[in-house]
């Protein structure tokens, strides 16, 4: 592990500023992903940590119908938000549904959309092939045991996850993702923060070295609506998603008016389903139509012998949830 | 601060008192207790935030103190399990473990203990699945969760009286 140089921020844009010009620094919030893969496996190695957890980002405040985020806010806090409760109520679930209530205490809401993958041949510097790691030296989860990997947006080049319950949901409701830079704040939604591996599975989102997430503003769902995430998993709890699925439904007489879908467990980015949405838009809240949108979800996966299970189990969260959460009977 | 200095002073209360602490930047809190300040009942099980051997409440609230760096407790609080017992006295939820036989090799009970402190803060202690929920981040190799979960449940009872 090589020695770092620890500077503690109290400002966001000297913060900003610092990492912005200085290629080998880095920012460190809660320090579930950070220090893992620098104290721990070894896999980053910046020459200096900024440590931006003093910095005025916390807090949560509603305007109107949309609830914001600071990104410093913590997974159990904005678990424990009353209007998350009320309003989006599948976000909490599924910040529940993550980590440890150890872990939910440290990890920040900016760090979650920025954890980095659990594939286990990305965290280990001893495999000498990996995309993500070593761009351009191929990808050993393709050929190599495989089972807690991708198989939406995956490809030969990558099949690493995007483990995040908590923004299984988020990008199901069109978050927004705030971000300040060295030359100014801009706004991006989160469904388009990510960045699908295609043939540099090292660039992971838009974020430029030094920008900083500073907030998150999410959008609450119609009075009406309801939603909920299932998570699948190989153990009761404390365990990454097999598959998970996020979904929130308005319907009336019967009909489905509106609907989102995203998935967890199956992504190289959080999924979401478009496709199924649009199945979902004006059809009948029937195990039918339930049916029919899973199928569309998972219509093109990209699956290896460890993760072809994946696909089946997917349909059946997306129609359980989807039952669970119209109320309609199976 | 100098530019690539990789050392840095820390001012932290631990159990109360005040510790001054000159540490090289990668000391995370589970060594600065254990190596610095010879407070060994922090235990270090995988040192990777798996297994909630080192679990203490920094303000209060319950983290893994693997995963931070001594350097971010810059002025907040620490509680160890030497905390609980500052006069000799155990806590309740100490004494709880031992009438429960809440433990067996006894290496995750220091761990195990602090989260079910913070988890009665927390008011998760409903009933036995909630604790068993809420306790998810602490795992026993010896597999004595059923009577860790009965010593919770025991101490949140006598709460409740």
């Amino acid at each position: 592990m090589r020695p770092f140089e620890y500077v503690r921020a109290d400002d966001p844009a000297a913060a900003v500023a610092l990492v912005s010009a200085d290629p080998g620094a880095e920012y460190l919030a809660g320090g579930t992903t950070e220090l893992d893969l620098v104290l721990k496996d070894g896999v980053l190695a910046p020459e200096r940590l900024v440590d931006i957890t003093r910095l005025p980002l916390r807090g949560i405040t509603r305007a109107d119908d949309t609830l914001r985020v600071g990104a410093l806010v913590t997974m159990n806090e904005l678990a424990a938000d009353p209007t998350v409760s009320e309003r989006v109520p599948f976000v909490s679930e599924a910040l529940l549904a993550g980590a440890s209530p150890q872990l939910r205490n440290m990890a920040t809401i900016g760090g979650n959309l920025l954890q980095r993958t659990r594939c286990r041949y990305f965290r280990d510097p001893t495999v000498p092939v990996c995309n993500k790691r070593i761009p351009g030296s191929g990808c050993a989860a393709v050929r190599g045991p495989a089972r807690m990997h991708a198989i939406l947006g995956a490809g030969e080049h990558c099949i690493a996850l995007h483990a995040s319950d908590l923004c299984v949901a988020l990008v199901a409701l069109d978050t927004l993702v705030d971000i300040q830079g060295a030359s100014g704040p801009r706004s991006v939604p989160l469904t388009r923060f990510y960045v699908l591996p295609g043939e540099r599975p090292d660039v992971e989102n838009v974020l430029q070295h030094g920008e900083l997430i500073t907030r998150i503003r999410i959008p609450l769902l119609p009075v009406g609506a309801r939603s909920g995430y299932l998570k699948v998993r190989d153990r009761a709890s404390y365990e990454f998603a097999l598959t998970s699925a996020a979904a929130a439904l308005l319907i009336e007489d019967g009909t489905v008016v509106r609907a989102r879908l995203a998935l967890g467990g199956v992504g190289t980015v959080p999924w979401r389903a478009l496709e199924a949405e649009q199945i979902l838009h004006g059809a009948p809240a029937t195990g039918a139509t339930f049916r029919a949108a899973a199928r569309a979800a998972l219509a093109d996966p990209f699956t290896v012998a460890g993760t072809a299970f994946k696909v089946e189990l997917a349909e059946r969260s997306i129609v359980r949830i989807l039952h669970a959460v119209s109320g309609v009977r199976p | 601060m100098s530019p690539g200095e990789t050392s840095v002073d820390v001012t932290v209360r631990v159990n109360g008192a005040a510790r001054r602490l000159r540490l090289d930047s990668r000391v995370t809190l589970l060594d600065a207790l254990r190596d610095e300040l010879d407070l060994t009942g922090t235990k270090k099980g995988c040192d990777q935030g798996a297994c909630g051997a080192c679990t203490v409440l920094l303000d209060g609230r319950r983290v893994l103190s693997c995963l931070t760096l001594a350097a971010q407790c810059e002025g907040r609080e620490v509680t160890t399990i030497e905390g609980l017992a500052p006069d000799g006295r155990l806590h309740p939820m100490q004494e709880a473990f031992i009438r429960h036989d809440g433990f067996q090799c006894g290496y995750c009970t220091p761990g195990q203990i602090m989260s079910a402190v913070a988890l009665l803060e927390e008011g998760r202690t409903g009933s036995d699945e909630e604790i068993r929920e809420f306790m998810s981040g602490n795992l026993c190799r010896c597999g004595a969760y059923p009577n860790i979960v009965a010593a919770i449940r025991d101490v949140a009872g006598q709460g409740r009286e």
